[in-house]
């Protein structure tokens, strides 16, 4: 999956919660190929404090860590530049979802560990499930959680390899009560919050969906290589099972917040099906320059993000939202529109009035899809 | 989403008598892995090492005939109860280990065949009788062993198994840890003894391996579910939330229902989800009416849908609480249920169900 032949491969430790032996497995890897001669470095490691990996950290060389002051404090950041320049074969970079500190170069380590591959450093890092940006609200509706720091689809998506660190939770959960993974005080207090056992359950049942989906991709990413290295002629005599598929999603941006779970559920479902995603959002004036400053805050808040999960929003003209919306998917081919579901209150009271019932009887020839607000 | 449902009394009789089964019999831990040279044994007898030193009375029950060096660096430092013999066949001696009565045993490779004679057909049923005499199990399994995956790893591998583990002995684990490696790391180790270098049999390709890997998943992802449901049941949660896409498609006796379904089918299977078709049984149906919704039944078996009869006075009500109670993430309907006696009575039953729809996505297709 790499753009150039010179570009590092990055493979993906990807667990469920923390304690379940991410890094200890990536150490550990780490470890095996220094002793084959591999050259091998930790860039950034994060200890937590734990005994065993710390132990299992020795005798690797560490890049010192970059101190960067923020607010009279000093914190320490992976220094790319360090690793650059020292330059190893693979480099150990703990914790891919990380937001750097204000001042670092990049906002997101994960923005660190691609100029690594793209200088042609190999790198090993680790993440969770719940740290993947599509899966933030479903991560939400069962853990009561919002998860801050994620990271797009499309970057994990081009990692070479993703492989799943497993745990059973009881197993976790006893890990925790013996404090191996927290302070006691601080185990306490994660086993009422997030590490609750049906929790944990969930979460993982998740993470392993999760790895089979990436397995999948990377399966259907070798079956195009390899047909398009036997040549086109059996390209559409035989139809293969993992074939890109024909549809083309349609998402509608707006202001209210509901945008934001449908951009993921959208693009989420388009990645699954390996459809094209478009994204609109509908203007009278075709601008965002003339309409109230707190909706264009909202809508331009919504349009980053969509871009963030590499979604390009064009801005439409139109009075009639559900017209100008089922003209433009008609002329673009898109076989399913993607529409939030609003609130309860902000129904008009005839039925059939509504955005949604609107769109749904324009689009008499088209899928739509009425994606639910995920409640609690 | 959580409805909280006052226990009635048979239910608690039944989660006392689960908790009382469950705390006499031992405990059993399974590795799962998707082909030999995984790490399943090295994980296993590294778990025995971290209890040993806890201070658990453990003891190996079987291993498996050809190990890895770092394996065997481990077995040295176990004790191992030495095989028994039946009838001349060299195999794991339940008795002495019912005698020595350990808190844990390993049990390296659950799916083989016992010896005419043995008490026991299998080796998870050893396994059965162990858990029963309140002895823990640790043990591994690979996935082509599993009797319901059989034939789908077959069709991959072209190797034939005879030695297979009941996927129900899997789901009734106390816990299953997957052992997961990308398909080049068991290349690079090449220690795959039974399976990659069976005799006179040639290495897996990565494509092959990554396939298995991908099963192997899907099916702990499946154990996991189950297990979840089991918790929620015996701690009185009536609480669904999917990890699990479920799909279902609401037919109707007015419509053909064909591209629907195919499209039911096709997501479900991308999501690796489940699949249900649900109708509304009326009997006052015309038989036009009927033959239209027995084609569209016929198309809903032949892609293997669970197919479910509702009945109800408000279809949309009907399907809705339908959806509830089984966990439906996503709805599909036809566009075209107006021309009916439903519109007449209840309006247009689509804007009713979308507007009844909280938690579920509704996608809407044309006619």
């Amino acid at each position: 999956m790499s753009d150039s032949p010179h570009r590092g491969t990055l493979k993906i430790f990807l667990g469920y919660a923390a304690g379940v032996g991410k890094t200890y497995q990536m150490l550990d890897e780490a470890h095996k190929m220094k002793d084959e001669g591999v050259d091998v470095l930790l860039g950034y490691f994060e200890p937590h404090g734990r005994k065993d990996t710390i132990a299992k950290a020795e005798g690797l060389e560490v890049i010192p860590r970059r101190k960067i002051e923020y607010r009279g404090a000093l914190f320490g950041e992976t220094d790319v530049e360090a690793i650059l320049r020292r330059n190893p074969q693979v480099c150990v970079i703990d914790e891919f979802a990380h937001t750097n500190i204000p001042g670092s170069q990049h906002g997101k380590r994960w923005q660190d560990v691609r100029v690594l591959l793209d200088a042609g450093i190999n790198v090993l890092t680790t993440m969770n499930v719940q740290h993947l940006e599509s899966l933030n609200d479903q991560v939400w509706q069962f853990t009561g959680i919002r998860v801050r720091e994620t990271i797009p689809d499309w970057v994990v998506k081009q990692a070479d390899e993703v492989v799943m660190v497993d745990l059973p939770p009881q197993a976790l959960l006893n890990r925790l009560m013996r404090g191996v993974v927290y302070t006691p005080e601080k185990a306490q207090q994660a086993m009422e919050n997030f590490f609750k056992e049906s929790t944990l359950v969930a979460l993982r049942e998740l993470a392993i969906r999760q790895t089979a989906h990436e397995v999948d991709l990377r399966q259907s990413v070798q079956d195009e290589t390899q047909s398009a290295e036997t040549g086109g002629e059996e390209l559409g005599s035989t139809v293969s099972p993992r074939a890109r598929s024909p549809e083309c999603i349609l998402i509608l941006i707006t202001e209210d917040p509901s945008s934001a779970a449908l951009i993921r559920r959208g693009k989420r479902v388009a990645d699954y099906l390996q459809a094209e995603c478009l994204a609109v959002c509908i203007l009278p004036d075709g601008s965002l320059q003339n309409i109230a400053a707190a909706q264009r805050e909202a809508v331009e808040k919504h349009m980053k993000f969509a871009r963030n999960l590499q979604l390009e929003p064009s801005v439409l003209q139109g009075d009639d939202v559900a017209q100008t919306l089922v003209e433009f998917a008609r002329s673009h081919k898109v076989t399913q529109i993607f529409i939030a579901r609003p609130q309860q209150k902000k129904w008009p009271l005839a039925l059939g009035h509504g955005l949604v019932e609107r769109v749904v009887r324009l689009a008499h020839d088209i899928q739509v899809t009425i994606v639910a607000e995920r409640r609690r | 989403m959580s409805t909280n449902r006052r226990p009635d009394p048979e239910q608690l009789l039944r989660q006392l008598q689960a908790e009382e089964q469950y705390f006499r019999r031992g405990r059993l831990k399974i590795f799962l892995g998707y082909a030999g040279g995984v790490g399943k044994s090295f994980r296993m007898l590294d778990e025995a090492r971290r209890r040993r030193e806890r201070g658990e009375d453990v003891v190996v029950g079987a291993i498996q005939p050809k190990a890895s060096p770092e394996v065997d660096a481990l077995l040295q430092r176990m004790l191992v109860i030495p095989q028994g013999n039946v009838g001349g066949v060299p195999t794991m001696d339940v008795e002495a280990i019912l005698r020595r009565h350990p808190q844990v045993c390993l049990v390296d490779g659950l799916a083989y065949d016992n010896p005419p004679g043995s008490a026991h057909p299998k080796r998870w049923q050893d396994v059965e009788h162990l858990l029963s005499a309140g002895i823990s199990v640790i043990a591994t399994v690979n996935l082509q062993h599993i009797e319901e995956r059989r034939e789908q790893v077959e069709r991959i591998t072209h190797k034939h198994v005879t030695e297979t583990v009941p996927e129900s002995f899997l789901r009734n684990a106390d816990e299953i840890e997957i052992v997961d490696a990308p398909p080049d790391f068991c290349l690079q180790r090449g220690s795959n003894p039974s399976f990659v270098n069976g005799p006179g049999s040639t290495a897996l390709a990565p494509q092959q391996l990554s396939e298995l890997r991908e099963i192997a998943l899907l099916l702990a992802a499946d154990v996991v579910d189950y297990q979840l449901e089991a918790y929620l049941v015996r701690h009185g949660i009536h609480q669904l939330w999917g990890t699990c896409e479920r799909i279902l498609v609401c037919v109707s006796p007015y419509a053909d229902a064909a591209k629907m379904i195919a499209s039911g089918r096709r997501n479900a299977d991308r999501f690796h989800g489940e699949l249900f078709v649900a109708y509304i049984d009326r009997p006052d149906m015309t038989p036009e009416e009927r033959s239209v919704l027995e084609r569209n039944l016929d198309r809903a078996r032949s892609v293997d849908a669970r197919i479910e009869a509702l009945d109800g006075e408000d279809p949309a009500d009907a399907f809705m609480q339908f959806a509830r109670s089984h966990g439906v993430t996503q709805i599909f309907l036809g566009n075209r249920m107006n021309q009916s006696w439903w519109d007449r009575i209840f309006g247009r039953p689509l804007d009713h169900l979308i507007r009844a729809a909280e938690n579920i996505d509704v996608r809407v297709f044309p006619a």
